[in-house]
Protein backbone atom coordinates (compact mmCIF):
# COMPACT_ATOMS: atom_id res chain seq x y z
CA UNK A 1 0.00 0.00 0.00
CA UNK A 2 1.36 3.38 -0.90
CA UNK A 3 1.80 6.16 1.63
CA UNK A 4 1.21 9.89 1.11
CA UNK A 5 4.96 10.53 1.26
CA UNK A 6 5.64 7.91 -1.40
CA UNK A 7 2.88 9.31 -3.63
CA UNK A 8 4.09 12.86 -3.15
CA UNK A 9 7.72 12.03 -3.92
CA UNK A 10 6.68 9.96 -6.92
CA UNK A 11 4.65 12.84 -8.36
CA UNK A 12 7.65 15.13 -8.22
CA UNK A 13 9.89 12.46 -9.70
CA UNK A 14 7.48 11.61 -12.52
CA UNK A 15 6.97 15.24 -13.45
CA UNK A 16 10.73 15.79 -13.53
CA UNK A 17 11.47 12.67 -15.59
CA UNK A 18 8.68 13.12 -18.13
CA UNK A 19 9.60 16.76 -18.72
CA UNK A 20 13.27 15.79 -18.90
CA UNK A 21 12.44 13.10 -21.44
CA UNK A 22 10.41 15.52 -23.56
CA UNK A 23 13.33 17.96 -23.64
CA UNK A 24 15.73 15.15 -24.53
CA UNK A 25 13.65 14.51 -27.65
CA UNK A 26 15.03 17.80 -28.98
CA UNK A 27 18.60 16.53 -28.88
CA UNK A 28 19.92 16.88 -32.41
CA UNK A 29 16.78 18.70 -33.59
CA UNK A 30 16.87 22.15 -32.00
CA UNK A 31 16.82 25.19 -34.31
CA UNK A 32 20.37 26.23 -33.43
CA UNK A 33 23.34 24.42 -31.93
CA UNK A 34 23.39 26.52 -28.73
CA UNK A 35 19.76 25.69 -28.14
CA UNK A 36 20.37 22.02 -28.76
CA UNK A 37 22.94 22.08 -25.96
CA UNK A 38 20.72 24.21 -23.74
CA UNK A 39 17.72 21.89 -23.99
CA UNK A 40 19.92 18.85 -23.38
CA UNK A 41 21.36 20.54 -20.29
CA UNK A 42 17.92 21.46 -18.97
CA UNK A 43 16.87 17.88 -19.59
CA UNK A 44 19.86 16.62 -17.66
CA UNK A 45 18.96 18.75 -14.64
CA UNK A 46 15.45 17.31 -14.59
CA UNK A 47 16.57 13.72 -15.05
CA UNK A 48 19.10 14.20 -12.25
CA UNK A 49 16.38 15.54 -9.97
CA UNK A 50 14.14 12.63 -10.94
CA UNK A 51 16.84 10.10 -10.07
CA UNK A 52 17.29 11.50 -6.57
CA UNK A 53 13.51 11.60 -6.07
CA UNK A 54 12.98 8.02 -7.32
CA UNK A 55 15.79 6.83 -5.12
CA UNK A 56 14.05 8.37 -2.13
CA UNK A 57 10.57 7.19 -3.18
CA UNK A 58 11.93 3.64 -3.38
CA UNK A 59 13.43 3.95 0.10
CA UNK A 60 10.17 5.37 1.49
CA UNK A 61 8.20 2.54 -0.09
CA UNK A 62 10.59 -0.06 1.32
CA UNK A 63 9.80 -2.78 -1.20
CA UNK A 64 13.20 -2.83 -2.81
CA UNK A 65 12.22 -0.85 -5.91
CA UNK A 66 15.10 1.34 -7.03
CA UNK A 67 15.15 4.29 -9.41
CA UNK A 68 15.29 2.00 -12.43
CA UNK A 69 12.36 -0.14 -11.32
CA UNK A 70 10.26 2.98 -10.73
CA UNK A 71 11.20 4.65 -13.99
CA UNK A 72 11.22 1.69 -16.34
CA UNK A 73 8.84 -0.92 -14.99
CA UNK A 74 5.66 0.93 -14.04
CA UNK A 75 2.68 0.90 -16.39
CA UNK A 76 1.06 4.13 -17.49
CA UNK A 77 -1.77 4.30 -14.89
CA UNK A 78 0.86 4.21 -12.11
CA UNK A 79 2.43 7.45 -13.31
CA UNK A 80 1.64 10.60 -11.33
CA UNK A 81 3.15 13.42 -13.37
CA UNK A 82 1.37 16.64 -14.29
CA UNK A 83 -0.41 16.32 -17.61
CA UNK A 84 1.30 19.41 -19.02
CA UNK A 85 4.72 17.73 -19.12
CA UNK A 86 3.56 14.70 -21.11
CA UNK A 87 2.09 16.81 -23.93
CA UNK A 88 4.03 16.54 -27.21
CA UNK A 89 6.80 19.06 -27.81
CA UNK A 90 5.17 20.66 -30.81
CA UNK A 91 7.36 23.37 -32.31
CA UNK A 92 10.15 25.19 -30.47
CA UNK A 93 7.80 27.92 -29.23
CA UNK A 94 5.51 25.29 -27.72
CA UNK A 95 8.36 23.55 -25.91
CA UNK A 96 9.79 26.81 -24.59
CA UNK A 97 6.44 28.16 -23.44
CA UNK A 98 5.71 24.98 -21.51
CA UNK A 99 9.21 25.04 -20.01
CA UNK A 100 8.62 28.58 -18.83
CA UNK A 101 5.20 27.85 -17.29
CA UNK A 102 6.53 24.81 -15.44
CA UNK A 103 9.90 26.27 -14.41
CA UNK A 104 8.25 29.45 -13.10
CA UNK A 105 6.25 27.11 -10.85
CA UNK A 106 9.01 24.67 -9.85
CA UNK A 107 11.52 27.39 -8.95
CA UNK A 108 9.54 28.83 -6.00
CA UNK A 109 8.16 25.35 -5.31
CA UNK A 110 11.60 23.88 -4.67
CA UNK A 111 12.67 26.95 -2.71
CA UNK A 112 9.78 26.23 -0.31
CA UNK A 113 10.42 22.52 -0.30
CA UNK A 114 14.03 23.21 0.72
CA UNK A 115 12.52 24.18 4.07
CA UNK A 116 10.68 20.86 4.42
CA UNK A 117 10.95 18.97 7.69
CA UNK A 118 11.78 15.95 5.56
CA UNK A 119 15.58 16.18 5.36
CA UNK A 120 15.90 14.24 2.09
CA UNK A 121 13.23 16.19 0.22
CA UNK A 122 14.78 19.40 1.54
CA UNK A 123 18.23 18.37 0.29
CA UNK A 124 16.98 17.43 -3.18
CA UNK A 125 14.97 20.64 -3.36
CA UNK A 126 17.90 22.86 -2.36
CA UNK A 127 19.83 21.59 -5.39
CA UNK A 128 16.83 21.66 -7.71
CA UNK A 129 15.95 25.25 -6.82
CA UNK A 130 19.25 26.58 -8.11
CA UNK A 131 18.88 24.61 -11.33
CA UNK A 132 15.31 25.74 -11.91
CA UNK A 133 16.43 29.35 -11.59
CA UNK A 134 18.41 28.86 -14.79
CA UNK A 135 15.41 27.22 -16.45
CA UNK A 136 13.22 30.25 -15.66
CA UNK A 137 15.81 32.66 -16.98
CA UNK A 138 16.58 30.74 -20.15
CA UNK A 139 13.00 29.90 -21.12
CA UNK A 140 11.82 33.38 -20.08
CA UNK A 141 14.34 35.03 -22.41
CA UNK A 142 13.03 32.92 -25.28
CA UNK A 143 9.40 33.66 -24.46
CA UNK A 144 10.25 37.35 -24.81
CA UNK A 145 12.17 36.84 -28.06
CA UNK A 146 9.38 34.82 -29.62
CA UNK A 147 6.46 36.81 -28.23
CA UNK A 148 7.99 40.14 -29.20
CA UNK A 149 9.60 38.76 -32.34
CA UNK A 150 7.99 38.34 -35.74
CA UNK A 151 4.30 37.97 -36.49
CA UNK A 152 4.93 34.29 -37.07
CA UNK A 153 6.78 33.69 -33.79
CA UNK A 154 4.14 35.68 -31.89
CA UNK A 155 1.37 33.65 -33.48
CA UNK A 156 3.04 30.37 -32.61
CA UNK A 157 3.78 31.15 -28.99
CA UNK A 158 0.29 32.62 -28.52
CA UNK A 159 -1.22 29.38 -29.78
CA UNK A 160 1.03 27.39 -27.45
CA UNK A 161 -0.13 29.53 -24.54
CA UNK A 162 -3.79 28.98 -25.40
CA UNK A 163 -3.16 25.24 -25.67
CA UNK A 164 -1.23 24.89 -22.42
CA UNK A 165 -3.10 27.25 -20.12
CA UNK A 166 -5.85 24.73 -19.30
CA UNK A 167 -3.11 22.41 -18.03
CA UNK A 168 -1.78 24.87 -15.45
CA UNK A 169 -4.62 24.42 -12.96
CA UNK A 170 -3.28 20.99 -12.06
CA UNK A 171 -0.11 22.50 -10.60
CA UNK A 172 -2.19 23.89 -7.75
CA UNK A 173 -4.24 20.81 -6.95
CA UNK A 174 -3.93 19.34 -3.47
CA UNK A 175 -5.46 16.02 -2.48
CA UNK A 176 -5.99 14.65 1.03
CA UNK A 177 -2.61 12.91 1.16
CA UNK A 178 -0.70 16.01 0.12
CA UNK A 179 -2.75 18.14 2.52
CA UNK A 180 -1.68 15.96 5.43
CA UNK A 181 1.96 16.34 4.40
CA UNK A 182 1.55 20.11 4.05
CA UNK A 183 0.02 20.32 7.52
CA UNK A 184 2.93 18.29 8.89
CA UNK A 185 5.45 20.72 7.34
CA UNK A 186 6.79 18.14 4.90
CA UNK A 187 5.27 19.38 1.66
CA UNK A 188 4.60 22.67 -0.11
CA UNK A 189 1.16 24.23 -0.25
CA UNK A 190 1.01 25.29 -3.90
CA UNK A 191 -1.36 28.12 -2.99
CA UNK A 192 1.59 29.73 -1.18
CA UNK A 193 3.58 30.09 -4.40
CA UNK A 194 0.76 31.04 -6.74
CA UNK A 195 1.30 34.78 -6.42
CA UNK A 196 5.00 34.47 -7.24
CA UNK A 197 4.26 32.19 -10.20
CA UNK A 198 1.77 34.71 -11.58
CA UNK A 199 4.17 37.61 -11.03
CA UNK A 200 6.96 35.84 -12.92
CA UNK A 201 4.59 35.11 -15.78
CA UNK A 202 3.17 38.62 -15.86
CA UNK A 203 6.64 40.19 -15.81
CA UNK A 204 7.85 38.11 -18.77
CA UNK A 205 4.57 38.29 -20.68
CA UNK A 206 4.54 42.10 -20.40
CA UNK A 207 7.86 42.18 -22.28
CA UNK A 208 6.76 39.41 -24.63
CA UNK A 209 3.55 41.19 -25.67
CA UNK A 210 1.51 38.27 -24.36
CA UNK A 211 -1.44 38.34 -21.99
CA UNK A 212 -1.98 35.80 -19.22
CA UNK A 213 -5.20 34.00 -20.19
CA UNK A 214 -8.17 34.02 -17.88
CA UNK A 215 -8.59 30.85 -15.85
CA UNK A 216 -11.35 28.74 -17.32
CA UNK A 217 -11.97 25.03 -17.37
CA UNK A 218 -8.85 23.17 -16.31
CA UNK A 219 -7.55 19.73 -17.27
CA UNK A 220 -7.01 17.30 -14.42
CA UNK A 221 -6.09 13.66 -13.87
CA UNK A 222 -2.31 13.23 -13.85
CA UNK A 223 -1.97 13.14 -10.08
CA UNK A 224 -4.39 10.22 -9.87
CA UNK A 225 -3.00 8.38 -12.89
CA UNK A 226 -5.54 9.39 -15.53
CA UNK A 227 -3.38 10.54 -18.39
CA UNK A 228 -3.75 11.90 -21.88
CA UNK A 229 -2.99 9.53 -24.74
CA UNK A 230 0.52 10.95 -25.07
CA UNK A 231 2.07 9.42 -21.96
CA UNK A 232 1.75 5.86 -23.20
CA UNK A 233 3.63 6.68 -26.38
CA UNK A 234 6.34 8.43 -24.40
CA UNK A 235 6.71 5.46 -22.03
CA UNK A 236 6.86 2.99 -24.89
CA UNK A 237 10.09 4.67 -25.95
CA UNK A 238 11.42 5.44 -22.46
CA UNK A 239 10.81 1.93 -21.16
CA UNK A 240 11.49 -0.09 -24.29
CA UNK A 241 14.87 -1.51 -23.36
CA UNK A 242 13.95 -2.67 -19.85
CA UNK A 243 10.67 -4.10 -21.11
CA UNK A 244 12.40 -6.02 -23.89
CA UNK A 245 15.38 -7.11 -21.79
CA UNK A 246 14.38 -6.90 -18.09
CA UNK A 247 17.31 -6.22 -15.82
CA UNK A 248 19.63 -5.28 -18.66
CA UNK A 249 22.69 -3.32 -17.54
CA UNK A 250 25.46 -1.57 -19.47
CA UNK B 1 33.89 4.65 18.42
CA UNK B 2 34.03 8.17 19.91
CA UNK B 3 36.57 10.46 18.33
CA UNK B 4 38.41 10.98 21.63
CA UNK B 5 39.22 7.29 21.79
CA UNK B 6 40.56 7.13 18.24
CA UNK B 7 44.12 5.84 18.28
CA UNK B 8 46.77 7.85 16.47
CA UNK B 9 47.11 5.15 13.84
CA UNK B 10 43.48 5.69 12.82
CA UNK B 11 44.16 9.37 12.33
CA UNK B 12 46.99 8.39 10.03
CA UNK B 13 44.75 5.96 8.21
CA UNK B 14 42.17 8.66 7.69
CA UNK B 15 44.80 11.04 6.39
CA UNK B 16 46.03 8.36 4.01
CA UNK B 17 42.49 7.67 2.77
CA UNK B 18 41.76 11.36 2.34
CA UNK B 19 44.95 11.86 0.35
CA UNK B 20 44.09 8.89 -1.86
CA UNK B 21 40.54 10.08 -2.54
CA UNK B 22 41.80 13.60 -3.23
CA UNK B 23 43.90 12.34 -6.14
CA UNK B 24 40.74 11.78 -8.18
CA UNK B 25 40.18 14.47 -10.79
CA UNK B 26 37.03 15.79 -12.43
CA UNK B 27 36.77 13.81 -15.69
CA UNK B 28 35.48 16.89 -17.52
CA UNK B 29 38.06 19.30 -16.07
CA UNK B 30 41.07 17.09 -15.43
CA UNK B 31 43.19 19.88 -13.91
CA UNK B 32 40.86 20.00 -10.90
CA UNK B 33 40.87 17.40 -8.17
CA UNK B 34 37.57 16.61 -6.49
CA UNK B 35 39.08 18.21 -3.38
CA UNK B 36 39.71 21.46 -5.31
CA UNK B 37 36.12 21.34 -6.53
CA UNK B 38 34.61 20.75 -3.12
CA UNK B 39 32.98 17.57 -4.41
CA UNK B 40 34.90 15.45 -1.88
CA UNK B 41 33.18 16.24 1.42
CA UNK B 42 34.63 13.77 3.89
CA UNK B 43 36.51 10.54 4.43
CA UNK B 44 35.78 8.65 7.63
CA UNK B 45 35.88 5.16 9.07
CA UNK B 46 32.96 3.01 10.10
CA UNK B 47 34.72 0.18 11.85
CA UNK B 48 37.02 -1.29 9.23
CA UNK B 49 35.19 0.33 6.35
CA UNK B 50 36.47 3.55 4.85
CA UNK B 51 33.58 5.77 3.75
CA UNK B 52 34.20 8.58 1.28
CA UNK B 53 31.41 11.12 0.94
CA UNK B 54 30.97 13.07 -2.28
CA UNK B 55 28.36 15.60 -3.34
CA UNK B 56 27.17 16.29 -6.89
CA UNK B 57 27.66 19.68 -8.48
CA UNK B 58 24.47 19.52 -10.54
CA UNK B 59 21.71 16.95 -9.86
CA UNK B 60 22.18 15.46 -13.29
CA UNK B 61 25.96 15.66 -13.45
CA UNK B 62 26.90 12.53 -15.43
CA UNK B 63 30.42 12.64 -14.01
CA UNK B 64 29.27 11.58 -10.54
CA UNK B 65 29.13 7.84 -11.17
CA UNK B 66 32.59 7.92 -12.74
CA UNK B 67 33.94 9.99 -9.83
CA UNK B 68 32.44 7.52 -7.34
CA UNK B 69 34.07 4.63 -9.19
CA UNK B 70 37.44 6.37 -9.32
CA UNK B 71 37.33 7.23 -5.62
CA UNK B 72 36.66 3.58 -4.89
CA UNK B 73 39.58 2.53 -7.11
CA UNK B 74 41.91 5.11 -5.54
CA UNK B 75 41.07 3.83 -2.07
CA UNK B 76 41.61 0.25 -3.19
CA UNK B 77 44.97 1.17 -4.66
CA UNK B 78 45.91 2.78 -1.36
CA UNK B 79 45.30 -0.57 0.33
CA UNK B 80 41.83 -0.16 1.80
CA UNK B 81 39.95 -3.42 1.51
CA UNK B 82 36.53 -2.37 2.78
CA UNK B 83 35.27 0.73 1.06
CA UNK B 84 32.08 2.62 0.40
CA UNK B 85 31.35 5.82 -1.47
CA UNK B 86 28.31 7.75 -0.26
CA UNK B 87 26.52 10.44 -2.21
CA UNK B 88 25.34 13.30 -0.02
CA UNK B 89 23.01 16.02 -1.31
CA UNK B 90 22.82 18.36 1.69
CA UNK B 91 24.09 20.95 2.04
CA UNK B 92 23.82 21.63 -1.68
CA UNK B 93 27.12 22.13 -3.47
CA UNK B 94 28.00 25.67 -4.35
CA UNK B 95 30.83 27.11 -6.42
CA UNK B 96 31.91 28.85 -3.19
CA UNK B 97 33.40 25.54 -2.12
CA UNK B 98 35.89 25.64 -4.92
CA UNK B 99 39.29 26.35 -3.43
CA UNK B 100 41.32 29.42 -4.39
CA UNK B 101 43.89 27.03 -5.79
CA UNK B 102 41.12 25.34 -7.80
CA UNK B 103 40.00 28.67 -9.26
CA UNK B 104 43.53 29.50 -10.31
CA UNK B 105 43.97 26.05 -11.89
CA UNK B 106 40.73 26.58 -13.81
CA UNK B 107 41.86 29.95 -15.11
CA UNK B 108 45.25 28.55 -16.16
CA UNK B 109 43.40 25.74 -17.96
CA UNK B 110 41.43 28.31 -19.98
CA UNK B 111 38.13 28.23 -18.08
CA UNK B 112 36.93 31.42 -16.42
CA UNK B 113 36.28 30.50 -12.77
CA UNK B 114 32.97 31.27 -11.07
CA UNK B 115 32.71 34.64 -9.39
CA UNK B 116 33.26 34.62 -5.63
CA UNK B 117 29.95 36.12 -4.69
CA UNK B 118 28.47 33.90 -2.03
CA UNK B 119 25.80 31.29 -2.51
CA UNK B 120 22.88 33.70 -2.37
CA UNK B 121 20.29 33.60 -5.11
CA UNK B 122 21.70 36.87 -6.40
CA UNK B 123 24.81 35.01 -7.46
CA UNK B 124 22.80 33.10 -10.04
CA UNK B 125 21.70 36.25 -11.79
CA UNK B 126 24.55 38.44 -10.64
CA UNK B 127 27.17 40.33 -12.52
CA UNK B 128 27.72 39.06 -15.97
CA UNK B 129 31.20 40.54 -16.08
CA UNK B 130 33.57 37.70 -16.67
CA UNK B 131 37.28 38.21 -17.29
CA UNK B 132 38.84 36.38 -20.22
CA UNK B 133 41.01 33.57 -18.81
CA UNK B 134 43.51 34.07 -21.65
CA UNK B 135 44.13 37.82 -21.84
CA UNK B 136 42.37 39.04 -18.69
CA UNK B 137 40.15 41.54 -20.49
CA UNK B 138 36.68 42.18 -19.07
CA UNK B 139 35.44 43.07 -22.55
CA UNK B 140 33.64 39.76 -22.97
CA UNK B 141 30.21 38.55 -24.01
CA UNK B 142 28.11 35.50 -23.36
CA UNK B 143 27.50 33.37 -26.44
CA UNK B 144 25.35 30.68 -24.83
CA UNK B 145 23.97 30.06 -21.38
CA UNK B 146 24.84 26.38 -21.67
CA UNK B 147 28.15 24.97 -22.74
CA UNK B 148 29.95 21.66 -23.10
CA UNK B 149 28.88 20.48 -19.62
CA UNK B 150 26.06 21.34 -17.21
CA UNK B 151 28.40 23.51 -15.12
CA UNK B 152 29.70 25.70 -17.92
CA UNK B 153 28.51 28.49 -20.21
CA UNK B 154 30.13 29.60 -23.46
CA UNK B 155 31.68 33.07 -23.64
CA UNK B 156 33.82 35.05 -26.04
CA UNK B 157 36.50 37.66 -25.45
CA UNK B 158 36.00 40.73 -27.62
CA UNK B 159 39.59 41.88 -26.95
CA UNK B 160 41.57 38.80 -27.96
CA UNK B 161 38.67 37.22 -29.93
CA UNK B 162 39.04 33.86 -28.19
CA UNK B 163 35.98 31.87 -27.16
CA UNK B 164 36.16 30.34 -23.68
CA UNK B 165 34.18 28.32 -21.15
CA UNK B 166 32.93 29.95 -17.98
CA UNK B 167 32.27 27.83 -14.91
CA UNK B 168 28.83 29.06 -13.85
CA UNK B 169 27.99 30.29 -10.37
CA UNK B 170 25.76 27.94 -8.43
Amino acid sequence: MSTPLFDYTLRLADTALVLGHRLSEWCGHAPILEEDMALANLSLDLIGQARALYDYAGAVEGKGRDENALAYMRPEPDWRNLLIVEQPNGDFATTILRQFLVAAYLYPFYRRLAGSKDATLAAIAAKAEKEMAYHVRHSGEWVIRLGDGTDESHRRISEALADFWPFTGEMFEVDAGARALIDAGLAVDPASIRAEWEQTIDRVFAEAMLARPRDGWMQTGGLSGRHTEHLGHLLSELQYMQRAYPGLTW
Amino acid sequence: MPAAATPVSDVDQRRKALAAAATVVDPEVPVLSIADLGVLRDVAFEGETVVATITPTYSGCPAMSLIALEVDLALEKAGFRQRRVDLKLAPAWTTDWMSAEGREKLRAYGIAPPAERGSGRGALFGVDEIACPKCGSSNTERLAEFGSTACKALWRCKACKEPFDHFKCL
